[in-house]
């Protein structure tokens, strides 16, 4: 098992490493002098001459690249033209805010899925399976920025429940919390009722049925806990969608997080910042990739002794 | 297209005799699917409109009427007019054809790049194999989203730009897809057969392979455009995508947002309903086509 982990940690490197090539390159694929890119529009040339040589802009790519990675391993991702700040405290304090979403959401949408799925399963091709998975497609189907839009105006603007903007207190959580995981809900249940009709046909569910265990026991115990497996890894998947559709809700909800950063980083061309938080999205992904992994083998005993 | 992925597939799966030709049992059995048909004809009646909607609505989607500015829906305007007095419903019926052209061009983009990508790699194998599927995963740790918005950040925001990211993220499914079709059916008789015939490698691959593999990927392709649309019309949403001024639903949405605040309710309403009509509409004809080109569920 940890000779397993070691190898997934490893297989990593050559991903980082051409994330991190990305990442560099992305100032250079711009059109224009990167130097100027990073001072800003209304630079001086002494300015951009500053900056040009600060960050080694007039040295090779390839010595240039080295310095970037040294920069990154020092934890200096840069300074943010906008506002002047280093750029590794605006992501701190954007991160919390993103982090609380995302698993907040993750939470509720992951067991709520697991219900309506085992539910749709046992009721195949009854009433009860064509209800859950109707609003499964239609979870999937909904635009994100538009169920926030919906949920706001009924739930903030006419009943004045909840605020339309920000993040400060624990209940302004729950509207863009279900905003961004009904689409994982819905992926969820869909997965879980494949999985679990996929188990049940197995013979070890028609012994446990044989010997007279309750069908409750045969669903929740033999059949879920076996239909888990694969669910587990498309929990990790799910999160990294989570990340990335909170980039949309943050915006519906005024939410500030990561996804506000990166787009009012964009608007305003300050590409340390834009730069930065690609870099930290990537490695998330590839971290909940590889937990992922390492979990599945955990519970799959083919791989772990594979 | 359909009728020879069909036939290949159910050689592929070496299923016994029939009475029906297998396109006839293919029709048979997506008749029965009566969501995947109410959705198609959905899609049908509503891109038909919008197509005749120049030539038929006495509004145009960017004629201005500022004696009618905010107006909830009533018989002359069904949908209600926009800040500037422009007919929704005639700017929801643009939003369908820009949907269109930004789904169908953005995944066939993809789709092509990906075929190919997917079959090269299938086919021949070793290192080929392994640099394709490294990229297809390093591609596939991203959300789509994020992958659009990063190319958007390079590119700059505009229409053309939005169908290349969308397409950009449509590669790599449709690489797995066609590689794992083609690594089975590289494998049988019949390809066997064609090569000890002497069929060349190009002829192999697509007058043999690849139309076994069609059935897969037109299923994913039907899903693929309802993702497309959501993205790009989340994309235009942002702001990172078509001009805020453009009759685009995720356009319509960001401008409606303000007007939603003073509770002018059909300003967001009625984009986002299409949007999701829509986006349902293509996932259940995926469904569908999926279940009817699956002779194994029946």
């Amino acid at each position: 098992m940890f000779k397993y982990s070691l190898r997934r940690l490893f297989a990593l490197v050559p991903v980082l490493f051409v994330i991190s090539i990305l990442v560099f390159l992305f100032v250079h694929l711009l059109p224009g002098d990167p130097a100027r890119l990073l001072a800003g529009d209304n630079a001086t040339l002494e300015e951009v001459e500053t900056v040009r040589r600060a960050l080694n802009l007039d040295q090779p790519l390839y010595r240039q690249y080295f310095d970037f990675i040294g920069h990154i391993a020092n934890g200096n991702l840069g300074t943010s033209l906008r506002t002047g700040e280093p750029v590794t405290t605006m992501i701190a304090r954007a991160f919390m805010p993103t982090t609380w979403l995302a698993l907040s959401s993750l939470g509720w949408s992951v067991l709520f899925g697991l219900g309506v799925g085992v539910v749709s399963a046992t009721r195949r091709g009854r009433l009860g399976d064509y209800i859950g998975m109707f609003a499964a497609v239609s979870g999937i189907s909904v635009p994100p920025f538009w169920l926030g839009l919906l949920l706001m105006s009924v739930f903030s603007v006419k009943l004045g429940w909840f605020g339309t903007s920000g993040f400060d207190k624990p209940s302004d959580l729950i509207l863009p919390s279900i905003t961004l995981g009904a689409g994982v809900a819905a992926v969820m249940a869909r997965f879980t009722r494949s999985a679990v009709i996929g188990v049940c046909l197995e013979d070890y569910i028609r012994t446990a049925r044989a010997k007279g265990l309750k069908e409750k026991i045969v669903i929740w115990k033999h059949a879920l806990r076996n239909a888990l497996i694969p669910v587990v890894t498309m929990v990790g998947l799910q999160f990294g969608f989570l990340l990335g559709g909170s980039i949309v809700i943050e915006r519906v909800f005024r939410w500030p997080g990561m996804g506000q950063l990166l787009l009012d980083a964009i608007a305003f061309r300050d590409y340390a910042v834009v730069q930065a938080e690609i870099l930290i999205f990537s490695a998330e992904f590839l971290l909940i990739n590889l937990t992922v992994d390492v979990l599945y083998g955990l519970i799959n005993p083919k791989i772990r002794y594979g | 297209m359909a009728r020879q992925g069909e036939i290949a597939m159910d050689n592929a799966y070496g299923s016994g005799e029939k009475a029906q030709s297998p396109f006839g049992e293919f029709c048979t059995r997506l008749g029965r699917r009566r969501a995947a048909l109410c959705a198609g004809f959905f899609l049908l009646v509503m891109y038909g409109l919008a197509f005749l909607a120049p030539a038929t609505l006495p509004f145009g989607p960017n004629d201005f009427d500022y004696m009618n500015v905010l107006q909830t829906p009533s018989l002359a305007h069904w949908a209600g007019t926009d800040e500037f007095g422009r007919d929704i419903f005639a700017r929801l019926l643009n939003g369908a054809k820009l949907s269109l052209l930004i789904g169908f061009t953005s995944v066939s983009i993809g789709a092509i790049i990906g075929i190919l990508a997917g079959l090269l790699a299938g086919y021949y194998g070793g290192l080929l194999d392994a640099l394709t599927m490294r990229i297809a995963d390093v591609l596939f740790a991203f959300p789509g989203i994020l992958l659009a918005i990063g190319i958007i950040a390079i590119l700059g925001p505009g229409l053309a730009n939005v169908i290349i990211a969308v397409a950009v993220f449509s590669i790599p499914a449709f690489a797995r897809i066609v590689r794992s079709q083609t690594l089975s059916i590289k494998e049988t008789t019949y390809v066997e057969a064609a090569r000890a015939a002497g069929a060349s490698d190009v002829v192999l691959m697509f007058r043999h392979i690849l139309p076994g593999a069609l059935g897969a990927v037109i299923v994913y392709f039907t899903m693929r455009i309802g993702t497309a649309i959501l993205t790009a019309t989340s994309l235009s949403f942002l702001g990172l995508g078509v001009e805020p001024s453009v009759a685009e639903w995720g356009a319509m949405l960001s401008t409606g947002r303000d007007y939603m605040m003073a509770g002018e309710w059909h300003l967001t309403l009625f984009p986002g309903l299409a949007i999701f009509i829509t986006v349902l509409s293509f996932n259940t004809l995926g469904d569908g086509l999926h279940d009817a080109l699956d002779p194994k569920l029946e």
